[in-house]
């Protein structure tokens, strides 16, 4: 089996990958821009890549989705951003310039490598974790974790509002979705 | 050699309704040829413009989207020839003019002026490929560039120019963003 499918064997909480990736077809998403992250590779990223209903764009770097995405907005055509934290921070300088400066609706689901799920981001054992909230803050781009299953409900209101308001938005995995 | 004005103004002879994605230098010298809704400088990023491009291929099929990127900027988002390629976006034309310089940064040099970005664009596997170092090659095959079936890649071997004036504020103005996306989603 490969590594991105086995369970944390510590964890006792299920979050369904399948209720998230519900979550984002009900809110009209029809492009999945995504560099993978283990955190979220084998419970959204491997059921998006066969999902007929989703199209795919494998990208080489992070910073790519971003521009991706924006040429996508101004067609109508909405779009996730799938990716990893250390990939978010490797493209804020397109965030900042495309999604805040100039207003775009970016919808990122940001995997949190090497989180603590039983702990909150702010005080999580990694360093690079630690400083995603903050960031997000700095940069007014609304957040919003998802760590488990009654989480899951914020995913459509959340990007229903990013396109209807046209603003970025980030949507934080905190621990390693299932691949049910 | 040819110069980067002088190319844009072929090109212009042979654009109608496409989307044409444009930063720094080459924005100032392709709006110099005239207002147009569906230009798009709006790309936030250096290096990005080619990303925006294939966003609005993907959005758009039925429609062409020509990207003028600057060697620079293509040097900044390389990995974007592979994502483009392997997305296949058969309405795409992308072309980078190669001039050698950071030309808007106080025209440094790239760090190798003599790289080949069409070889680069044929090994990650784009349908078509050219090199223009002559304007009557150019002249003579723009035409066809801009209707083959894409991923298009064509490379503009150019002069460096005297400094350009950059009217960031008018090239990045958010009406024209507005009319763009008014205009992409009622056509």
């Amino acid at each position: 089996m490969d590594a991105d499918l086995l369970t944390e064997p510590d964890d006792k909480i299920e979050l369904k990958g399948s209720g998230i990736i519900a979550a984002i077809k009900a809110s009209g998403i029809e492009f999945v821009l995504s560099v993978p992250d283990i955190v979220t590779s084998g419970g959204l990223l491997r059921p998006i890549a066969r999902d007929p209903e989703l199209k795919l764009i494998r990208v080489c770097k992070e910073d790519e989705c971003i521009g991706i995405a924006s040429g996508l907005s101004y067609c109508d055509k909405r779009a996730l951003t799938l990716i990893q934290y250390t990939g978010f921070l490797d493209s804020i300088n397109a965030i900042r310039g495309i999604a805040v400066e100039y207003g775009q609706p970016i919808c990122m689901m940001i995997g949190l490598l090497g989180h603590d799920p039983y702990t909150t981001p702010r005080n999580s054992p990694r360093y690079g974790v630690r400083i995603i909230e903050p960031i997000l803050d700095a940069m007014g781009i609304p957040h919003h974790l998802v760590n488990e299953e009654a989480d899951v409900a914020k995913i459509r209101p959340a990007i229903e509002d990013a396109y209807a308001n046209s603003h970025p938005v980030a949507l934080l995995i905190g621990r390693r979705p299932s691949a049910s | 050699m040819m110069k980067r004005d002088k190319c844009f103004r072929v090109l212009a002879r042979h654009v109608t309704d496409e989307v044409v994605v444009s930063t720094y230098s080459s924005a100032v010298d392709w709006l110099n040829l005239g207002e147009r809704t569906l230009n798009y400088f709006s790309v936030g990023a250096m290096g990005l413009d080619s990303s925006h491009a294939l966003g609005l291929a993907l959005g758009r099929p039925n429609k062409r989207i020509i990207c003028l990127q600057g060697d620079g900027s293509l040097l900044m988002n390389l990995g974007c020839l592979v994502t483009i390629a392997a997305a296949a976006p058969r309405n795409l034309v992308h072309i980078v003019v190669q001039n050698g310089t950071y030309e808007a940064n106080g025209g440094h040099p790239i760090p190798n002026t003599e790289v080949e970005f069409a070889a680069m664009a044929r090994a990650a596997g784009y349908a078509h490929v050219h090199d223009f170092s002559q304007l009557a090659n150019f002249e003579q095959q723009a035409a066809h560039v801009l209707k083959q079936e894409g991923p298009v890649f064509a490379t503009l071997h150019v002069e460096r120019t005297k400094p350009l004036t950059y009217d960031y504020p008018n090239l990045y103005d958010p009406a024209r963003r507005k009319a763009l996306k008014a205009a992409l989603q009622s056509s």
